[in-house]
């Protein structure tokens, strides 16, 4: 039974996977015409890919869905704003504070700052800074799926915190430095993982779920988008305020 | 072998180490505030050590066969050579890129259809929609507006415009389509245009922006690079919502004209 499911994912992941491999098949014959590099290399490495997809979705069903979905239900029969409010937190800086993404770009981004002479050009100020930022980061993450979390409940449209994120990225960006503001758009998009999308997404459909009155579809997602917004008005701010 | 087996360990310890903040969060919930067992703690244990070698598998494979491959690519097609830059007259014409575009549009779309997170997100969608938002269609809404967003971006690098006024431009067309979608699609079309960023797109981006700004003259890698993953994660949604729109119309003309 587990076996026969098991080759099922295995054949609809390759399936899901079929476009890049075309792609990348397509160029190498068609436009750079040279012989790949290491053939045994590359296949297995394909079919690494293959089989590490099958156990992600795979284990995607037995545990962030299930179980995510389940504290949310747990959550919302305790009937504690406070507790919520405070997982929901604690979730989103814990999956940013650790995220390797993030690391490296925080670096990249002192080095800037000292090249440009934002910051003294010692290694403890760059430290300082990289890690100031990393804390920036995953604060505004946390942040970020506390308003999710907030907004489900209140039933606002989902829509509401998004455009207001919007708004102030706008305002903002002509008042932060200029090289900071390439850092702090792309950091937005480091500061979620491909373990927090699914946890996330399981809480925030779980608690539209369980709460009266919402709906899962048009009330549970959202999460994530915010999670990727409020990193760039966040690291803006510790651009404009540094 | 055993080099290998040695690798693969390490590289799992690393994803486990990685993990382990949100691991403390939830554990730390569950047992201190929540205060109840769990449904089915053995199968989410099976579940989670499934997610996090499948993580393990995938990179490892990315890191055999496709990113070097990309890599390989990139710096092929953004040599001077192969893009005709006369390294004595500074000023190209954008046009001479081509095969840039065509390159970064393609990479975009096979590299949103790879990613996991995506697939997440679209089987939770198609899940809870009973099917009316097809897995699939999502994905491919995605891929196209990835496709599109990065090719726009490379643009930009090339012509050194100012990302500012890209970026703006795609909050104002995102937020104008909002009001017209169906409410049921805007969290989803939001989150999964945010989700391509992430495992696969992230590194193949960041080798494309920073291998254009080093062959193009007159850009400055440690700058001109920054900036790309913007367009990756704005595009996707604008995308969506365009997919969503199309859709509706469809439907509401077969449904005027059958009556």
């Amino acid at each position: 039974m587990l076996n026969n499911r098991f080759i099922n994912q295995l054949i609809n992941s390759f399936f899901d996977l079929s476009p890049i491999f075309a792609v990348i098949l397509l160029f190498q014959i068609l436009i750079i015409r040279q012989p790949l590099p290491n053939a045994i290399q590359l296949i297995t490495g394909t079919f690494f890919v293959i089989i590490g997809l099958t156990l992600f979705i795979q284990g995607l069903e037995l545990s962030l869905f299930p179980l995510g979905e389940s504290m949310a239900y747990s959550f919302a029969r305790k009937g504690s704003l406070f507790w919520l409010l405070a997982f929901a937190f604690c979730l989103g800086f814990g999956a940013a504070i650790a995220e390797p993404a993030i690391v490296s770009v925080s670096k990249q981004a002192a080095n800037i700052a000292s090249i440009q002479h934002i910051i003294k050009q010692t290694d403890s100020a760059k430290t300082y800074y990289a890690l100031g930022l990393r804390i920036t980061v995953a604060l505004s993450v946390g942040l970020a799926i506390l308003i999710g979390v907030f907004r489900i409940l209140r039933g606002w449209p989902v829509y509401y915190p998004i455009f207001f994120a919007y708004g102030l990225i706008i305002c903002l960006t002509p008042f932060a430095p200029s090289d900071i503001v390439g850092i702090a758009y792309d950091s937005g998009s480091f500061a979620t993982s491909t373990i927090t999308v699914p946890l996330v997404t399981a809480l925030g459909v779980g608690l539209a779920t369980a709460i009266k009155g919402r709906n899962p579809m048009t009330d549970g997602f959202g999460m994530v988008v915010l999670a990727s917004l409020m990193p760039i008005i966040f690291v803006m701010l510790y651009g404009i305020l540094l | 072998m055993i080099e290998w087996l040695y690798q693969f360990g390490l590289e799992f310890l690393k994803t486990c180490r990685d993990f382990l903040p949100i691991a403390i969060v939830l554990i730390g919930f569950q047992f201190f505030i929540i205060r109840k067992p769990l449904a089915n703690p053995r199968r989410i244990v099976i579940g989670f050590v499934f997610v996090l070698l499948g993580i393990v598998f995938f990179m490892e494979g990315l890191n055999m066969a496709l990113f070097p491959l990309g890599k390989l690519m990139i710096s092929q097609l953004t040599t001077p050579e192969f893009l005709g830059i006369n390294s004595a007259e500074v000023a190209t014409s954008w046009r001479n890129y081509v095969w840039v575009y065509v390159f970064a549009a393609s990479i975009g779309f096979a590299a949103a259809l790879a990613e996991p997170s995506l697939l997440a997100i679209a089987i939770k969608a198609e899940q809870i929609s009973g099917g009316t938002v097809r897995a699939w269609g999502l994905r491919l809404a995605v891929a196209i507006g990835l496709g599109s967003g990065l090719a726009l971006g490379v643009f930009r690098i090339i012509t050194g415009t100012d990302l500012y006024f890209f970026i703006i431009s795609g909050f104002i067309i995102a937020v104008l389509q909002t009001p017209f979608v169906h409410k049921s699609i805007i969290g989803v079309a939001f989150d999964s245009g945010t989700v391509t960023t992430t495992m696969v797109t992230v590194p193949l981006v960041t080798a494309l922006g920073e291998g254009l700004a080093q062959a193009i003259p007159g850009r400055n890698p440690l700058m001109d690079g920054f900036g790309l993953l913007a367009f990756a994660s704005l595009f996707p949604i604008i995308a969506v919502l365009s997919y969503a729109l199309i859709a509706q119309w469809l439907n509401n003309l077969s449904l005027s004209s059958s009556p």
